[in-house]
């Protein structure tokens, strides 16, 4: 076999076409998504804006009664946006400590063999589309909320009873779909603490859960964190599921009360809506959009202050 | 060694080829069979189309113009349909709809401001004196299920104002059992629910429990939750729910033609004089709305066609 020579000055003029075709795609490519972020934030600010001075600030954002087809219409979102805020911080609640825990139990404490069963249902578990969480939620967790909820309020006169599509439903079924996010980020920010910081802690006569619980995680930290951050995104961006558990009327925030999230608001109302109610939904996207914007920049934060501390 | 390598590799890669592609053909064939099939069957159709348009655009004449319709909201979805498809099969006439209310709607035909006024209720008297013309084009109705456990079969129209209002809200009140009313509605903006609270005169006062966004979502989630209550239009009932009588009177197409049964209405398109007296244009419009082709579209709104 006759060793075949390369020459690194052949075909220089097609070679460096080539590098110079590929620089310009992948500057197209990077410019895209910052073609879309910045148009898609442009159009929510021109369609979202005007109903927000039409209606006034104050009544949008601090009104109560939401009846966008009335007579007299107003357009209160207070009890949207309250819902928004407390079934994510409850999903989280919820979802978080379960996460972390099941996180911990892959990194530090599972044998190898049950690792080999947990991690995959994890992954599955983030791969499972969010209308087949909101149909299990209609078909399996309303009917036995209901159940609770009429031993519950037995003989009350005063609540309406909602067979079960209430705020808790959706929390439950956020706080299933923020796990799988909250697993792996975790894990990852646990598995990548340094062996030594787990030995001098054993070494020192600590045990393996005290070790976990002062030195591991404290030192996996600013990844829990981003974990914690991301799942918020999670679940206050998610429609399609809870509009199907949650009830979608528009009350206050009670656990047993049917109630309305600002993507369920979008989502039930913008095929039929007209007028000045089309652009209050987009004013509603735009405060949605606002509220991720928040998550993000404060996740950046996070990052930014961690990637300090390790150097 | 690695020649070789890269030889086995070609050839694989080669018979791999060659099978998908002989797999591919196989497929196609298949599916041009399938598609030739799919042409003929619609080209006969759309033949025969063809021949009854053309024997209607023959009676009409080349129409040229616009029509202009004024009025119910409700009818928007109907009125916007019709208009499409009638522009479709006349392209030189346009119908321009604008949507403001009933009441305005006859106002506008009454001083000739508009060729067609819409109308989602039967015209009154003093509407008809001023010779207005009430021409029902096609009646809408509503029909309120419950899950099948449920003892109740029968509601006045108070006892629908007084479980929709939210001053009743458990079944023995209207003569069942002991169980809560789970009140299901559908979102602000649908037709359904801008009749259904126009025929109660509820109108943005409707306490619901939960307020779902399209007929199939009430269907599951009142065949699923006992003691429910939730109302749809009527194309769709089956037998996974219950389907009330309303003061006696079961929500058939013969009952609301004959206007026993409360929770329904008509859609007027009302014109001044009789049709026959319009323009060609506005009959061509009505004899395509009273035709087998117009019914259809009726039907395909979730409406029943008026004869």
């Amino acid at each position: 076999m006759q060793p075949k020579t390369y020459s690194i000055f052949s075909g220089h003029g097609s070679k460096s076409g080539i590098e110079r075709a590929a620089e310009v795609i992948f500057t197209i490519c990077g410019f895209f998504a910052v073609l879309a972020v910045a148009s898609i934030s442009l159009y929510m600010l021109i369609s979202g804006t005007p109903a927000l001075f039409k209606v006034g600030i104050l009544d949008i954002l601090f009104g109560s009664t939401w009846m966008p087809t009335a007579a007299s219409p107003s357009f209160g979102i207070l009890y949207v946006i309250l819902t928004s805020i407390i079934g994510t911080a409850m999903a989280i609640l919820i979802g978080v400590p379960v996460g972390v825990m099941t996180a911990v139990f892959l990194a530090e404490v599972a044998p190898p063999k049950l690792t080999k069963i947990v991690r995959p249902a994890v992954e599955l578990l983030a791969g499972i589309p969010s209308v087949i969480y909101g149909l299990l939620g209609i078909l399996v967790l309303n009917p036995l909320m209901y159940k609770l909820e009429l031993k519950i309020f037995a003989g009350s006169t005063t609540h309406q009873f909602t067979g079960g599509a209430n705020l808790i439903s959706a929390v439950l079924v956020l706080s299933l779909m923020i796990l799988p996010t909250v697993i792996n980020i975790s894990e990852t920010a646990l598995r990548s603490v340094p062996q030594h910081l787990r030995s001098a802690s054993l070494a020192l006569g600590g045990t393996q859960i005290q070790t976990i619980f002062h030195v591991v995680i404290p030192a996996a930290k600013s990844g829990i964190v981003t974990a914690v951050v991301l799942g918020t995104g999670r679940a206050i961006g998610e429609a399609m599921a809870i509009s199907l558990v949650s009830g979608s009327s528009v009350n206050i925030p009670l656990p047993f009360n049917s109630v309305r999230f600002l993507t369920t608001a979008i989502v039930s109302e913008m095929s039929y809506s007209s007028g000045l109610h089309k652009q209050v939904l987009f004013t509603i996207g735009l405060i949605l959009f606002a509220f991720i914007m928040i998550i993000n920049i404060s996740l950046n934060n996070i990052l930014k202050k961690g990637d300090a501390q390790h150097d | 060694m690695k020649k070789n390598y890269i030889k086995t590799l070609a050839i694989t890669g080669l018979t791999i080829l060659a099978m998908s592609s002989l797999a591919g053909c196989a497929g196609k064939t298949a599916e041009t069979k399938a598609s030739d099939t799919a042409t003929t069957a619609g080209s006969k159709t759309d033949t025969t189309a063809a021949e009854s348009t053309t024997a209607k655009g023959a009676a009409s004449g080349d129409l040229k113009g616009s029509i202009s319709m004024v009025g119910s909201t409700s009818m928007e979805k109907f009125a916007t349909a019709l208009s499409e498809v009638f522009m479709e099969k006349n392209p030189s006439v346009t119908v321009q709809a604008e949507f403001v209310g009933s009441g305005a709607g006859i106002e506008a035909v009454g001083n000739g401001s508009a060729d067609i006024g819409n109308s989602s209720r039967n015209l009154k008297d003093e509407e008809k004196a001023k010779g207005i013309n009430e021409n029902i084009v096609a009646i809408d109705g509503i029909a309120v299920v419950t899950d099948t456990k449920n003892t109740v079969g029968n509601l006045t129209k108070d006892q629908l104002i007084s479980v929709y209002g939210g001053t009743v809200n458990n079944w023995k009140d209207l003569g069942g059992s002991d169980q809560p009313i789970v009140v299901i509605g559908r979102e602000s903006g649908s037709g359904t629910r801008t009749a259904f609270e126009e025929l109660l005169k509820l109108e943005d006062k409707c306490k619901y429990s939960n307020e779902l966004d399209s007929t199939g979502a009430v269907m599951a989630k009142v065949a699923s939750t006992p003691g429910s209550i939730g109302y749809v239009s009527l194309d769709v009932l089956d037998d996974t729910v219950k389907t009330f009588k309303l003061e006696n009177t079961e929500p058939t197409p013969e009952n609301i033609k004959a206007g026993s049964y409360f929770l329904s209405r008509p859609f007027v398109m009302a014109t001044k004089g009789e049709i026959s007296a319009q323009n060609d244009m506005v009959k061509a419009l009505f004899d395509f709305i009273y035709s087998d082709e117009g019914k259809e579209l009726v039907k395909s709104v979730g409406l029943i066609p008026a004869n």
